[in-house]
């Protein structure tokens, strides 16, 4: 394979997947699965902003379900009662969670490894069940109506919009990797002893870290309420954290693609199975990840890496074995 | 004042089931460094064998007891074989995520089979009462049955040689596997002996409570609470926090708020963490 192709197939690839993604509108799409796809992009985004702590910083957050659902609220609370208008109520949706990440990180990330896991697993139930018994903030089981601006009361405009979003974390999370903050985030990840031997603040960096990844989680809340139109407590809970954990691992932690990869396969297996296997699905996807984990610990698109890698020793090898030979 | 001592007795048979969940979360978690997240769903597992045991196969409460423990004995070993050996090097994250896949699995597969919350009969149905102090029967049977396994357990592991190899895979997995003890046998051993410990506390409690798919989840969290405070690994961290959690949650109950009872526990534990982020008490590093 010549060289000039090998640096040609990712951006190709690239593009195909956004032309494909921008023609699934106009290709006859039931709207279920229009909104489905709507959905399971909220999910990618937050799965996303997830990796950034969980991936590229090697913290495992189990608080970002509940600031999924703080940010979720924070844009329906600003947005339907207090009349705001759609762009300052979705920047409240990210800066809310983002302080009270970074409030939380404070005690938290002082922690480490499987102790930052607990600590921040039982900050979601706090929330959760904060969210539960205060109706006043919550809405209760009648939960809380979420409006949508005029621009984005066409499906097909949400679409777009919540696209347009994912590319947009995802640009900014693959500019935050490629710079000097992304190669400290993952130096703390691979040692953070040594990351602080060489100077490194290394709390500082995790709780910038986590800071953004919440201020992100919160946006994607919100895109997740704007689309749903509604919000009840159950968003606080923190099966979403263990799912979004799982979308980021199964798809790949520590690549750009891995997470969308993930929440997307995920989440649309997820709807898939429940018409085949109904109550049953969540004990298969229970199995799927045990088994994931023991056979693929780098995740789907760790696995494609790795198969890659391989193909391209092989070739190599092959080439080498030619001028050998010849 | 009476009502003090009642509360004080209901924290103390709360603080019993913690104790004997978090005593074998602190083996598996502090000796073989597994965060076993799935050992509050084994809890939950014991209640329903004894429900079947109980209600559908006729069998006494004292018979009850040994046979959910056996049982679920065995299930700690096939969960240790199956899931955990085979992640045993690799990042922590990982067994993080068996867990949680073995969460899914269990809580979904009870769920479906039988979605309504269960309840069993109590083997001794009297109160007990001496001066506007009373005592249900079976908060004793829970207090001294926790007491009398807390006891047996410190001895098979300071007094009989399969507990000091534990103590010895604890103190230094390599040394332990160097001097002839056969770390695998070790581990399967303490994944038997703490998931028998959890069922023992599902079946003491499960005549005070209902039995539910989910009922694991809040208690193991706690239980990690209690392991965190108390000191990695440490047993009697674990025996001191699991008594202190239980009468602090029933004075919060009694004196503060019973909707917010279970998460006195994680308030707690974050600010004791921002104080002292290494726990209250120093155990393993």
């Amino acid at each position: 394979m010549p060289d000039g192709w090998k640096k040609a197939i990712k951006p190709t690839l690239l593009v195909a997947v956004l032309g494909v993604a921008a023609l699934l509108p106009w290709v006859g799409l039931e709207k279920y699965q229009l909104r489905v796809l709507t959905l399971a992009m909220a999910w990618a985004i937050a799965a996303v902003s997830l990796n950034l702590i969980l991936g590229y910083t090697g913290q495992a957050s189990l608080a970002h379900g509940a600031f999924l659902g703080i940010g979720g609220y924070a844009f329906g609370i600003f947005a339907e009662r207090m009349g705001w208008n759609f762009w300052p109520a979705l920047l409240v949706a990210g800066l809310i969670p983002a302080l009270l990440g970074f409030l939380v990180g404070l005690p938290s990330l002082r922690t480490k490894g499987p102790y930052f896991a607990i600590v921040t697993l039982c900050f979601n139930v706090i929330v959760f069940k904060v969210f539960e018994n205060w109706t006043w903030l919550s809405g209760g089981y009648q939960g809380q109506r979420v409006p949508k601006p005029t621009f984005l009361e066409q499906r097909w405009a949400r679409y777009y919009f919540m696209l347009a979003a994912l590319v947009l974390v995802l640009v900014v999370v693959r500019m935050i990797v490629k710079s000097l903050l992304g190669v400290t985030f993952m130096s703390i990840r691979s040692n953070e002893n040594l990351a602080e031997a060489v100077g490194i603040n290394t709390f500082r960096y995790k709780l910038l870290s986590f800071t953004v990844s919440c201020f992100m989680v919160g946006l994607a809340g919100a895109l997740l309420a704007l689309e749903n139109g509604h919000l009840d407590y159950t968003i606080t809970s923190y099966t979403y954290s263990f799912n979004l954990l799982v979308y980021v691992l199964i798809g790949g932690a520590a690549t750009l693609s891995g997470p969308v990869v993930g929440a997307l396969g995920l989440y649309y297996l997820l709807e898939y199975i429940e018409k085949v296997v109904g109550e049953y699905r969540y004990a298969l996807f229970g199995l799927l990840l045990i088994v994931v984990i023991i056979y693929f610990p780098r995740g789907v698109a760790g696995g494609v890496q790795q198969l890659w890698d391989r193909l391209k020793r092989w070739w190599a090898g092959r080439k080498a074995g030619e001028v050998v030979g010849g | 004042m009476t009502f003090f001592i009642n509360q004080l007795i209901i924290g103390i048979q709360l603080g019993s089931q913690y104790v004997m969940v978090a005593l074998g979360l602190t083996l598996i978690f502090g000796i073989l460094d597994i965060s076993h997240f799935a050992h509050g769903h084994m809890y939950m597992l014991g209640a329903y064998l004894l429900y079947i045991l109980m209600e559908l196969a006729g069998v006494n409460y004292w018979l009850a007891l040994p046979l959910c423990m056996v049982a679920l004995a065995l299930g700690g070993v096939v969960v240790e074989r199956l899931v955990y050996r085979p992640l045993r090097d690799q990042p922590h994250i990982n067994t993080f995520i068996a867990a949680i896949g073995l969460i899914l699995f269990l809580e979904t597969m009870v769920r479906a089979i039988q979605p309504k919350a269960l309840s069993v009969s109590k083997p001794i149905d009297k109160v007990f009462s001496a001066g506007g102090v009373s005592m249900e029967a079976q908060r004793l049977i829970v207090i001294v049955g926790a007491a009398l396994l807390v006891i047996a357990l410190h001895l098979f592991i300071k007094r009989t040689r399969l507990g000091t190899a534990i103590e010895a895979v604890a103190q230094d997995r390599e040394g332990a596997a160097l001097v002839g003890i056969n770390v695998n046998r070790i581990s399967l051993l303490t994944f038997a002996i703490a998931t028998a410990l959890a069922a023992a506390a599902a079946v003491l409690m499960a005549p005070l409570a209902f039995i539910a798919p989910e009922m694991g989840s809040v208690l193991i969290l706690k239980a990690f609470v209690i392991v965190v405070l108390g000191g990695l690994g440490s047993m009697q961290g674990a025996i001191v926090g699991g008594y202190l959690l239980g009468i602090l949650e029933a004075m919060a109950i009694a004196y503060l708020s019973s909707t917010y009872k279970d998460v006195f526990a994680f308030a707690v534990l974050i600010l004791i963490l921002a104080v002292r982020p290494t726990g209250l008490f120093r155990g393993r590093e």
